[in-house]
């Protein structure tokens, strides 16, 4: 008997689960979600430090900064062709993602090569002095909001 | 559903009024008089009043004001006409009269009425000489002879006239919130009136005027996809100082970036001088 009502559940939860999969994203959407958003969160941590910096809020130090600029170029240059699964702009819940990313592929990868860059150039200099800082610091914010921009939506 | 609901309004007010016309008031013509322009002062007027956002071709320089912009709707799609210093194609021959009277009252030099997708609605609470300003720096900026493209709109949304029942009931030149010290006053005239911040942040009603009631409190992306924030003191915790950094960068506390019409935003906020982007502040702080 408790045997049985246990399958009974078990099964019940087993259908329910399908349902609610059927309904939302497949496992390998949700976790290209999950990925590119993590790694956009990761950008915006090793930004941290350096906008603070930049904008006077903590005391420059060359350790922390050239750390971090290193680590914000190197996400930026790995590939990220598999964060576009597709079925996964912003129609869909939990997405910010603009359907443009897909239809205007060249596009994006022009932006995001933007972004490669000007982490790039910021990395090379994080370390000599916080005018040096400032100045590389720019470019890399305004590489941010260009995509930012065009290619993502508002919040729900 | 329904995007840009004021389109929609003015259709039911102006069946409702059996085409009543309501005829456009453009400016006296002695609005401008003993005034002297300053486009130097003009010239951050304009980047608070952000013209560049919608007048520049999106992949265009800012200061190109050719226009071509589309802002798609459901009951059409409305380009932004060239206001380049060209005198054909461009507002160059205008007069400055006739240009306060677009910005400051919606009435073309012709007489027609335009459409609130020109945020005149905003505007109509800027002082006379920050917009004659404003247009004196205008006509500095390059001629572009890049034709305006018309309005691709569908009937009866394309008829003007009806929007002279539509501003009767919307176009408002009394402030919203208090300004009891010159910070907030300042801070007043950016966000109301050449900010134009509540078009994109405040809900409409049914007939897509801007609810009062819910001032700032967000609202749905005219644009389509996700929400325009609220930035009322209840939704936004950011200090003084986190906002105006903001406007000046871009980036959140948190080192997101600004995204979507917003960045547009920040073009035109990054080149106000501190005290304008503090005035900012101070007065969506001090909103209810
Ligand atoms: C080439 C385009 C591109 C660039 C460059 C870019 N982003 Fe993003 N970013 C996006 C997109 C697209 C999203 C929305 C992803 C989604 O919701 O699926 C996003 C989302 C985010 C988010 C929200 C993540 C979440 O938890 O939902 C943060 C934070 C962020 N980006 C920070 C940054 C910072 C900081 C930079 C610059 C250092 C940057 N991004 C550069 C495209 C970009
Ligand atoms: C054209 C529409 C538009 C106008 C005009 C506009 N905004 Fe915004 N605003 C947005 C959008 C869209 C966002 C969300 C940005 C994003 O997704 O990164 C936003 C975000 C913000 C935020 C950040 C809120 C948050 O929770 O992240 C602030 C602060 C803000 N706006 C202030 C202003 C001020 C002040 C003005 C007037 C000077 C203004 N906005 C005018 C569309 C607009
Ligand atoms: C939100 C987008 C937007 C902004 C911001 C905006 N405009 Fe426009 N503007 C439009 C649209 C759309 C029209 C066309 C209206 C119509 O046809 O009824 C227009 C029309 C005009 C016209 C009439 C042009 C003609 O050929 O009849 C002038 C002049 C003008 N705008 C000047 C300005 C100035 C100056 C600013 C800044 C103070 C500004 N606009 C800001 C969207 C905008």
């Amino acid at each position: 008997m408790k045997i049985r009502t246990i399958i009974a559940v078990a099964a019940l939860g087993l259908s329910v689960t399908t349902a609610l999969a059927q309904d939302s994203l497949s496992e390998e959407q949700q976790r290209a979600l999950n990925a590119r958003q993590a790694h956009m969160g990761l950008y915006g941590f090793y930004l941290t430090p350096l906008g603070q910096m930049a904008q006077d809020r903590i005391p420059y130090d060359a350790a922390i900064a050239s750390a971090a600029a290193n680590n914000l170029a190197a996400m930026a240059a790995i590939d990220q062709a598999a964060f576009w699964v597709d079925g996964t702009d912003s129609s869909v819940e939990g997405s910010r993602a603009r359907a443009e990313i897909w239809t205007d592929a060249a596009g994006y990868a022009q932006v995001q090569q933007g972004m490669v860059e000007a982490t790039a150039a910021l990395a090379l200099v994080a370390g000599d002095g916080i005018d040096a800082l400032k100045g590389a610091f720019g470019p890399v914010g305004q590489s941010c909001g260009a995509c930012h921009q065009t290619y993502r939506a508002p919040a729900n | 559903m329904a995007r840009w609901p004021w389109i929609a309004g003015l259709a039911v007010l102006a069946i409702g009024a059996g085409w009543f016309v309501t005829r456009p008031a453009p400016l006296p013509a002695t609005a401008l008089d003993g005034i002297t322009p300053d486009a130097a002062r003009g010239a951050v007027t304009f980047a608070a009043a952000g013209c560049a956002s919608c007048h520049s071709a999106a992949d265009g320089p800012r200061e190109v004001l050719a226009g071509g912009r589309a802002f798609v709707t459901d009951y059409g799609t409305f380009h932004a006409p060239n206001i380049s210093s060209d005198p054909v194609q461009g507002v160059g021959g205008w007069s400055d009269l006739e240009l306060a009277s677009a910005i400051l009252r919606g009435v073309s030099p012709d007489g027609a009425h335009y459409y609130p997708a020109f945020p005149y609605t905003s505007y109509v609470k800027a002082d006379v000489q920050d917009v004659a300003d404003l247009i004196a720096h205008l006509r500095t900026l390059p001629a572009s002879d890049i034709p305006s493209l018309p309005h691709d709109l569908r009937f009866p949304y394309n008829i003007r006239a009806g929007l002279g029942v539509w501003k009767a009931l919307y176009l408002r030149d009394d402030w919203v919130a208090d300004a009891p010290t010159p910070e907030l006053e300042r801070g007043r005239t950016l966000v109301e009136a050449l900010g134009h911040c509540a078009e994109c942040h405040t809900p409409r009603d049914a007939l897509g005027g801007l609810d009062r009631s819910a001032w700032m409190q967000g609202a749905p992306n005219p644009s389509g996809d996700g929400r325009i924030p609220a930035i009322t003191p209840a939704a936004l915790d950011w200090s003084v100082q986190d906002i105006a950094a903001y406007l000046e960068s871009g980036f959140t506390p948190e080192f997101d970036s600004a995204g979507g019409s917003m960045a547009d935003v920040i073009h035109g906020t990054a080149l106000l001088s501190d005290e304008d982007r503090l005035a900012i502040a101070a007065y969506l702080k001090a909103l209810p």
